[in-house]
Order: structure tokens, then sequence, then C-alpha cells
């Protein structure tokens, strides 16, 4: 299971006033913590933090790399950014993130395959975001023949169904699952799947309990990585557990722990 | 049409695990033997990085009560006297390594003191420049009194040292850690354990590229088949990246191969087994070899006909 840190992010009243003040001091710890709690990639999201979007990013980066050796997952909505932040990156970048929609595909699947990146995509489209599995599974379709087609391999794209509130929209983390497992079905060898956790329980007074009991389900239906919060260790916890009753590790006493040698 | 790549990528590692010390090295061996470092399964050599294993002979430090005759035609001259016994072993058979087996400390064989434990190692480290593992006499208690005092005065060449169980693991692990030897950790045909004591000995603080585990061995049947099937999904775990898995593995063949019928009745008993002669070191060099396969690193091995047939086998294998 591929843990993205996704606590670097200008959302965070944290993180947005490290960005203001300059303080790398922040960045660097908050890299540090998330890496030793497990996370091998960390999300990198400037947010609305700063109006330079491309000079905070390279600097969160700056501050992140002299910190941490883990990957980097470049987070933006502003396509200007990716190919300065790609070019500073040291490790195999993951980009953050294209969706269905042709005309990103066009910007972002050569980006990929010239940086050697690895590619979140969303099951969105021209349409916004589909409330049934079947238009999540035919979106990721798309995306996979696209990916296909410029040579880049499935197992270089991450798809991500796009998790949505439970609070709003209640129908929609069951269609997410099947979702889930469906994807994986698509290609030989099969596309990743990826979710935005922490999506899921917005505005619910239960947030940490919903978000390890929808990763604990979407890791049954196969999902394989997440941006989630490293530093909740009960999530933590119960991601490793599911991974150990899927056989996806050996059982020893001191399980917990020997995950996390 | 081209052939399909069937080739398996692993990402996991086994650790290298070096035994032994040279003068430059703080110890007195003329080499060290280094074990693991795979990549991939035994002897695939298509597939990854694949070495050799190794051979050790047992050396008791007393004179054996039960051996066969065709293990003590070859050993009654020397074995009551374990230094002459290791010389023997390493300039006549080739063993690559002296394992000594302290039987002596139990109380059923004799009580021998730590002290004199001490002196037979030294004795058996001075006769031999091979390096050594030193096994304690399977007794908590009397190891626990006598593998610091071993240890100890063996500081600096690198032994290998057992017995680390789940339930006793702490002294020796103190004391490996403290005169510089690496540790062997005992699991009884449980995976999970085995994976365990890894942790625990870990957990002291020490590096887990000097453990070597034990997971036990069986001579016949079904329970060589289950031995056969921990190591190998012990290897499997390990190359599919589980760091707490990634130790090498060492089989004890001697102890089990002389302990089967088929390997110790006489001819009156079963003519139709076939020479004693030929079946004893047959089934021993039989045993090792298919442990091979499952990922055995060390051997411990003691019938010279069956250590030098899987010494050549091996060479045969590395071609």
């Amino acid at each position: 299971m591929l843990v993205i840190g996704e606590r670097i992010n200008g959302m965070f009243r944290d993180v947005r006033r490290a960005i203001q003040r300059k303080d790398k001091e922040v960045v660097r710890d908050l890299a540090r913590r998330q890496v030793e709690a497990g996370a091998q990639a960390l999300d990198v999201n400037v947010g609305t933090a700063s109006d330079e979007p491309v000079e905070a990013m390279l600097w969160l980066m700056e501050a992140i790399q002299e910190a941490v050796d883990a990957r980097l997952c470049i987070d933006s909505a502003k396509e200007v950014v990716f190919e300065p932040a790609l070019e500073a990156c040291k490790g195999r970048p993951i980009i953050n993130s294209t969706t269905g929609a042709q005309e990103k595909l066009d910007f972002f699947l050569p980006l990929a395959q010239k940086y050697d990146a690895e590619l979140i995509a969303l099951t969105i489209d021209e349409a916004g975001v589909p409330s049934t599995t079947e238009a999540r599974v035919e979106i990721a379709m798309r995306i996979l023949v696209a990916a296909m087609e410029q040579g880049l391999s499935p197992d270089a794209l991450y798809i991500d169904p796009v998790v949505l509130p439970v609070s709003a929209l209640q129908d929609q983390p069951a269609c997410v699952l099947e979702a889930i497992g469906q994807f994986r079905q698509l290609a030989s060898p099969p596309p990743h799947v990826v979710v935005g956790l922490s999506n899921i329980s917005q505005n619910t007074t239960r947030r940490p309990l919903i978000n390890r009991t929808m990763l604990v389900m979407a890791i049954a239906h196969g999902l394989d990585a997440a941006v989630m919060d490293p530093l909740d260790t009960e999530l933590m916890d119960a991601m490793i557990t599911a991974e150990l009753l899927l056989n996806k590790h050996l059982y020893c006493d001191s399980f917990l722990e020997a995950y996390r040698k | 049409m081209p052939l399909p790549d069937v080739r398996e990528k692993w990402s996991g590692q086994i650790n290298t695990v070096t035994l032994g010390a040279t003068l430059e090295q703080g110890g007195t061996r003329s080499h060290t033997v280094t074990i693991g470092g795979h990549t991939t399964l035994p002897f695939l050599d298509f597939e990854g990085l694949t070495n050799p294993p190794v051979v050790a002979m047992e050396v008791l430090d007393i004179a054996p009560q039960d051996w066969p005759e065709l293990l003590a035609e070859h050993y009654r001259d020397v074995w009551d006297d374990p230094a002459a016994w290791a010389r023997k072993c390493v300039e006549e058979f080739g063993a690559d390594l002296i394992c000594l087996h302290l039987v002596g400390a139990s109380p059923d064989h004799g009580a021998r003191p730590p002290e004199g434990c001490r002196d037979v190692a030294l004795a058996v480290a001075e006769a031999v420049s091979v390096p050594l593992i030193i096994w304690g006499c399977d007794e908590e208690k009397e190891d626990n009194r006598m593998i610091p005092v071993v240890s100890h005065a063996l500081a600096g060449e690198n032994c290998l040292i057992g017995m680390a169980p789940q339930d006793n693991y702490k002294t020796v692990t103190v004391s490996c850690l403290a005169d510089h030897h690496a540790v062997l950790a005992l699991s009884q045909l449980d995976i999970n354990i085995a994976k365990q004591v890894n942790i625990l000995v870990a957990d002291m603080g020490f590096p887990v590229d000097r453990i070597v585990m034990y997971p036990t061995t069986a001579g016949l049947g079904y329970g060589f088949e289950y031995a056969y099937s921990i190591h190998e999904r012990s290897r499997l775990a390990a190359l599919a990246g589980d760091r707490m898995m990634m130790t090498p593995i060492l089989c004890n063949i001697g102890t089990e191969a002389w302990k089967v019928h088929e390997a110790i009745d006489s001819e009156e008993e079963h003519p139709d087994w076939g020479a004693l002669k030929e079946r004893g070191p047959l089934w021993e060099a039989t045993m090792a070899t298919a442990l091979l396969q499952s990922g055995a690193d060390i051997l411990i091995m003691r019938h010279p006909k069956a250590v030098a047939a899987v010494k050549q086998h091996i060479q045969d294998l590395m071609k």
C-alpha cells in the first residue's frame, strides 16, 4: 500500500502560515514526521496560500527534499506549476492529477511520459463527477486507453474514483468501493487505485472513525494507494491490519511494529 | 513468436551476513565466510543474485553416545578431543565452518561448567582457522550461564551463536551485541514465531543483518515437507519485501538425518533397503540437497561422504 502523506497542503493553517512566512522548518518537520509515521510519498499542494503558485511549490519542495528522501506527489489545480516542479523533483514524481477530460489528458500524459512520472487520474470528465459506478469505470477505461496509446504502462497510473463526503452524498461510498474492484480488472498489469481519503468525512463529527472504516473497506476492494494522514496512528494501524487480514504480510505477534520497521 | 519473459522481479534481498573475523578485523580467522545476499530464489541465477550456501561440520565437546557406527568410524579417533575433531573436519573433510555443539554443559551429559565450555571453545578456535558456530546445550538455564562466558572468550571472532528462542533470546542477544557475534534465532517450525523472534532480537538494538534464523528441520516425511515449506515461505516473504524475514536460513541436517530409520537400521532388519554403508550418507546428502532448494544458507552436517557430495552439488548448481 502506497501511503501518500496529505499534510503538506496550503489548506492546512500551519502550512499556509509557513508558506506566507517562508518558515521552512514547519514544512521540514511535517515531512519528517509523515515519513517516520510510514508515508512513502508526500503530497505537496500550495492551495490558495500564495499568489505565486510556482514559486511557492518550488519552495515547499526544496524544504521537503532537504529533510527527507520520500517521493513527491505534485498536487496543483494550476497546470503551469507542473513542469518546473517535475524538473525540481529528485525521486520518481507522482503527478496529482489529471482527469478523464480530453484536454487534461492531452496535457498530462505527455508530461508524465517526459518525466517518467506516475500519474493520478480522477474519474471525472467534461460532464463532471459521475454519480454511478458504471460511469466511473467508463471514464477509467478511457483514461487507460489514452495512456496506453501514449505508451504509458497501466501500472504507472493511479485511478482515483473520487471520494465524496458521506455527509452530503450517502449513496456514493458504495459506488466508489464497487468501482475500485472493477478498475483492477481493466488491464494487465492492473492500474493502481488511489483515493483522497479524508474527503469522505468532511463535515462530520467522527472524522477519524469514518476515514479508517472507509480505508479498510477500500483496501478490501483492491485499493493500493491513498492520499491520507499518516500521523493518524489508528488509521495506519487499521490499514496494516487490513493488509494483514488479506494475507499481504506475514503474521507475527508484533505485526504492527514489523510493518513499521 | 517470441518466448514470454517469465523471470520474476523481486523487491527484497536476503541480508548478507559475514561470519568470522581476520586479524585486521579483530579476530584470528584466516578468512571469513559470507552467506545470503540473494535477490531471487535459490540457484535461479538467470533472475538475480544467488550465492552459494556453505557446509558447517558438527563437533561435540563430549564423545557422542548415540552416533551410529557409520559416523563413529570416522570420528572415534578424535572425539575425545574436540580440537582434533575440528581439525579433522576442516583439513580432511573440507568443512567451511565448524559448529561446536556444547552438549557437555547439559546436566544429562556431565554438566560441564561455563569455564570448561570456554576452554573447549578456545581450543577449537585455536585448532582451526575457519569461522565458528557456537551451539549451546539446548537447556535454557545452562545456556544462559555458559553462552556469555564462551561469547566473551571469543569476542571479536564474529561467531554465529545460538540459540535465541522467543522466550529466552535476551542473554544470547546481549552477549553477541557486546562481543560482536551473529545471533542464531530459533523457532520451532512456525513461520510467525520466526518473524517474531527476529523482531524481538532487533528490538534490543541488534542489527538485523547479523541474525541467521534456524526454523528447525526434520529428516523425513511430513515433518520434512513442513520444514521445507516454512523455509520456502520465509524466503518468498523476504523477497517480496518483508524486512523482518530477510535473514539467511540455517538447517541442521546431521542431527535429523541420523535419527531416521532409513539412515541407520541394519541390513538384517531391512534387506530390501540396500547397503547401509551407502544408505546413511545418501540420506544425509539427499536431505541436504533438498533443503538447498528451500533456501538453506548454512547446512550443518556429519558424514564426510555426504559433505563431499553436497559441496560438489553446490558447485555444480552454481556453474
